[in-house]
């Protein structure tokens, strides 16, 4: 077939035009030299890293090898373990296992929560649904952290809408009988450890949401349909393929919530019983008592935990699948 | 003899979109039955409903003489070859195929010698501890193909198999597929939008078109006798010839399709009454054994595929085109 073609006649362009001048010529080296511009990006955030957060972490390890000098709480710079000795006392012993302890029951519990929904919102929710999912999750985060947890203490004080309610369905007892637990119970819920585990719950259910349901968004619709193919029940399915294809983003979440809570002093502050947790105890430690080694050796502990955590979640395969 | 899958009257329609549309079709046991259709036409929809993952939204379905509605796919022993073959990323080549009698309860043991000679079967020998992301298209083909036949299915469905492979590979595979079919004696159905592979390795042949069938048989019918004018069309390519034209040749007020190797090309023009067709030759196309040449005739675009070799016109030349009364096939009404 011949075709009559012309293209629309407009003065034809020069075959090499030549740069538009001082824009024109950086644009030519950026695409001559790639590295420089990928430099330029990356400078800024490198720099914050390396010197505000690497830097500070350091002057931090540094800290706590040094010690305080009991008698005239003036701090003695030299190098010591005497300070991570004292971490071993019983007191602070007690404050680490019991923020390491809800740290874990927190992830845990997001964990459980957070995977139906992020369930729903990979697979199921489509356009206007998906979009209020996003917008539900995200919701509270633009809200002051502050401003939750005071609700929180209002919901769960004696006097809450909880207790109220739970009188109402005749369930009083059931919440009576928590609270007369030990470890978890108390005078009331805000005054509980129950209580703190359920603001820290609320308070990072959404980091765990999000990972979640972005792992499961990547798991192909076709590897659930071949489980099934092959004869997998969906409980089989879920056990041997949703499971370990999602468990990158649990890990990713749990990350969040774990370390979140082992570094929060806020809400065990406003909500729960007057024993410490770790924040508290490095916020105390450098303000009142002054003693900034044994406040830095504090801090110390979570990064050591979460290398712990994250090494112990790679040896059992969690980030195969990314 | 019971079919090993039997529709009747079975349609499956999403909203508006009837995507099977009220279709009967019985598939034969140890039958390679391929469905060919465009892309829409629902093919794939009847391989996702005899696997159980789509429920018919009427009629039945029937797999060796059982009804299969609402009974979910892990209770069916029919098995697929995904089209990207959903290997899982997460186990090894030897669990992936192990996988099927692993959730059977199969022991360890048992189910890895069983994943070995399935992987031998398809070739992979050894391959076993390797990941998906580490093999090649063809070899993850292989795998997909050996996850699906450790499990003995009673019918094997292939979704577009070969559609990601390149030419050599695919013809390999091809021969391969159709003798693994013929030793094992499992039906396989077998979907595919590409002519060329369906007509040749397939028993029979489905060619889809909207929801529906358009014409089963076997692909020297479905090539040389197109049932309507969609199947000459899509099926290798036939001119499909208006009434007006076939009642010059045959007497009969129908429409017609005429293979493009069937018509001669003579050089020169002139043609009278009825010993030729006057054509200008628009177009030539070097197939490598054949040319295929495009010609006009008073409007009628007509294809011709003459050997290699043969003596062309030049582009935009007469020529006088002829051919053998019995090669003008007769189609039914409509479509």
């Amino acid at each position: 077939m011949s075709v009559q073609a012309t293209l629309p006649t407009r003065q034809a362009p020069a075959v090499l035009p030549s740069s538009g001048g001082m824009r024109g010529a950086l644009s030519d080296l950026f695409w001559r030299r790639p590295r420089v511009l990928l430099l330029l990006m990356l400078a800024p955030p490198l720099l914050w890293l390396g010197i505000v957060y690497i830097g500070s972490l350091i002057a931090l390890l540094l800290q706590s090898f040094f010690s305080i000098d009991e008698f005239s709480g003036l701090i003695n710079r030299q190098f010591t373990l005497k300070t991570y000795g004292d971490l071993l006392q019983a007191a602070n012993l007690d404050i680490i296992l019991r923020t390491v302890t809800m740290a874990a029951l927190v992830t845990l519990a997001s964990a459980a929560i957070a995977f139906p929904i992020a369930y729903y919102a990979a697979r199921y929710a489509r356009g206007r649904w998906k979009a209020l999912f996003y917008l539900a999750v995200m919701l509270p985060l633009w809200s002051s952290y502050l401003v939750k947890v005071y609700a929180w203490k209002l919901i769960l004080a004696k006097e809450g809408i909880l207790t109220w309610l739970l009188a109402k369905v005749h369930l009083g007892w059931l919440l009576d009988g928590w609270l007369a637990l030990p470890y978890v119970g108390g005078s009331s819920l805000s005054v509980s450890a129950t209580g703190t585990f359920i603001a820290f719950v609320y308070v990072w259910l959404p980091f765990m949401i999000l990972p979640v349901q972005a792992s499961l968004e990547r798991v192909p619709t076709n590897l659930i349909e071949a489980s099934s193919d092959l004869g997998a029940s969906p409980g089989q399915t879920f056990r041997n393929v949703l499971f370990p294809l999602a468990l990158p983003g649990i890990v990713a979440g749990s990350i969040f919530t774990f370390s979140l809570t082992l570094g929060d002093y806020i809400i065990p502050q406003i909500i729960g019983t007057s024993r410490l947790f770790i924040g508290q105890a490095v916020y105390a430690q450098q303000g009142t008592a002054g003693n900034i080694p044994l406040a830095a050796a504090f801090a110390v502990v979570p990064i050591v935990i979460m290398g712990f955590y994250l090494s112990g979640a790679k040896k059992l395969g969690a980030f195969d699948a990314l | 003899m019971t079919p090993a899958v039997s529709f009747q009257g079975v349609s499956r329609h999403f909203g508006a979109v009837k995507a099977v549309d009220a279709l009967s079709l019985d598939i034969q046991p140890g039958e390679f039955f391929a469905m060919l259709g465009p892309s829409g036409s629902g093919k794939t929809t009847c391989l996702r409903l005899i696997a159980g993952f789509e429920q018919p939204t009427a009629g039945s379905i029937s797999i060796f003489g059982e009804r299969a509605e609402g009974v979910p796919p892990y209770r069916r022993n029919v098995n697929t070859v995904f089209q990207d073959y959903a290997l899982f990323p997460h186990l090894n080549v030897l669990d992936n195929v192990a996988y099927g009698l692993m959730v059977r309860g199969v022991g360890k043991a048992e189910r890895h010698k069983a994943a070995e000679e399935a992987l031998a079967l398809v070739r992979l020998p050894g391959y076993g501890a390797r990941r998906p992301g580490q093999l090649s298209g063809g070899q993850r083909q292989r795998v997909a193909l050996a996850r699906a036949l450790v499990n003995q299915p009673k019918v094997l469905l292939l979704d577009e198999p070969l559609g990601a492979l390149d030419l050599k590979l695919r013809e390999d595979m091809q021969e391969e597929l159709k003798s693994l079919q013929k030793a094992l004696g499992i039906t396989f159905v077998f979907v595919t939008h590409d002519q060329g592979e369906a007509l040749s390795m397939a028993d029979r042949v489905a060619v889809f078109n909207e929801g529906r069938i358009a014409q089963v048989g076997a692909p020297q019918d479905i090539y040389q006798k197109p049932a309507t004018r969609f199947v000459a069309d899509f099926v290798g390519s036939s001119n499909v010839l208006p009434p007006d034209f076939v009642q010059r040749w045959s007497g009969q007020k129908r429409w017609g399709s005429l293979r493009p190797e069937a018509i001669r090309v003579n050089l020169g023009g002139g043609a009278k009454g009825n010993e030729g067709v006057a054509a200008r030759l628009v177009a030539t196309n070097y197939l490598g054994a054949t040319t295929r040449l495009a010609l006009d005739a008073d409007g009628l675009r007509l294809h011709a595929t003459v050997p290699a070799g043969s003596a062309l016109p030049r582009e935009g030349e007469q020529v006088t085109l002829s051919f053998n009364r019995e090669s003008l096939h007769l189609m039914e009404e409509g479509a």
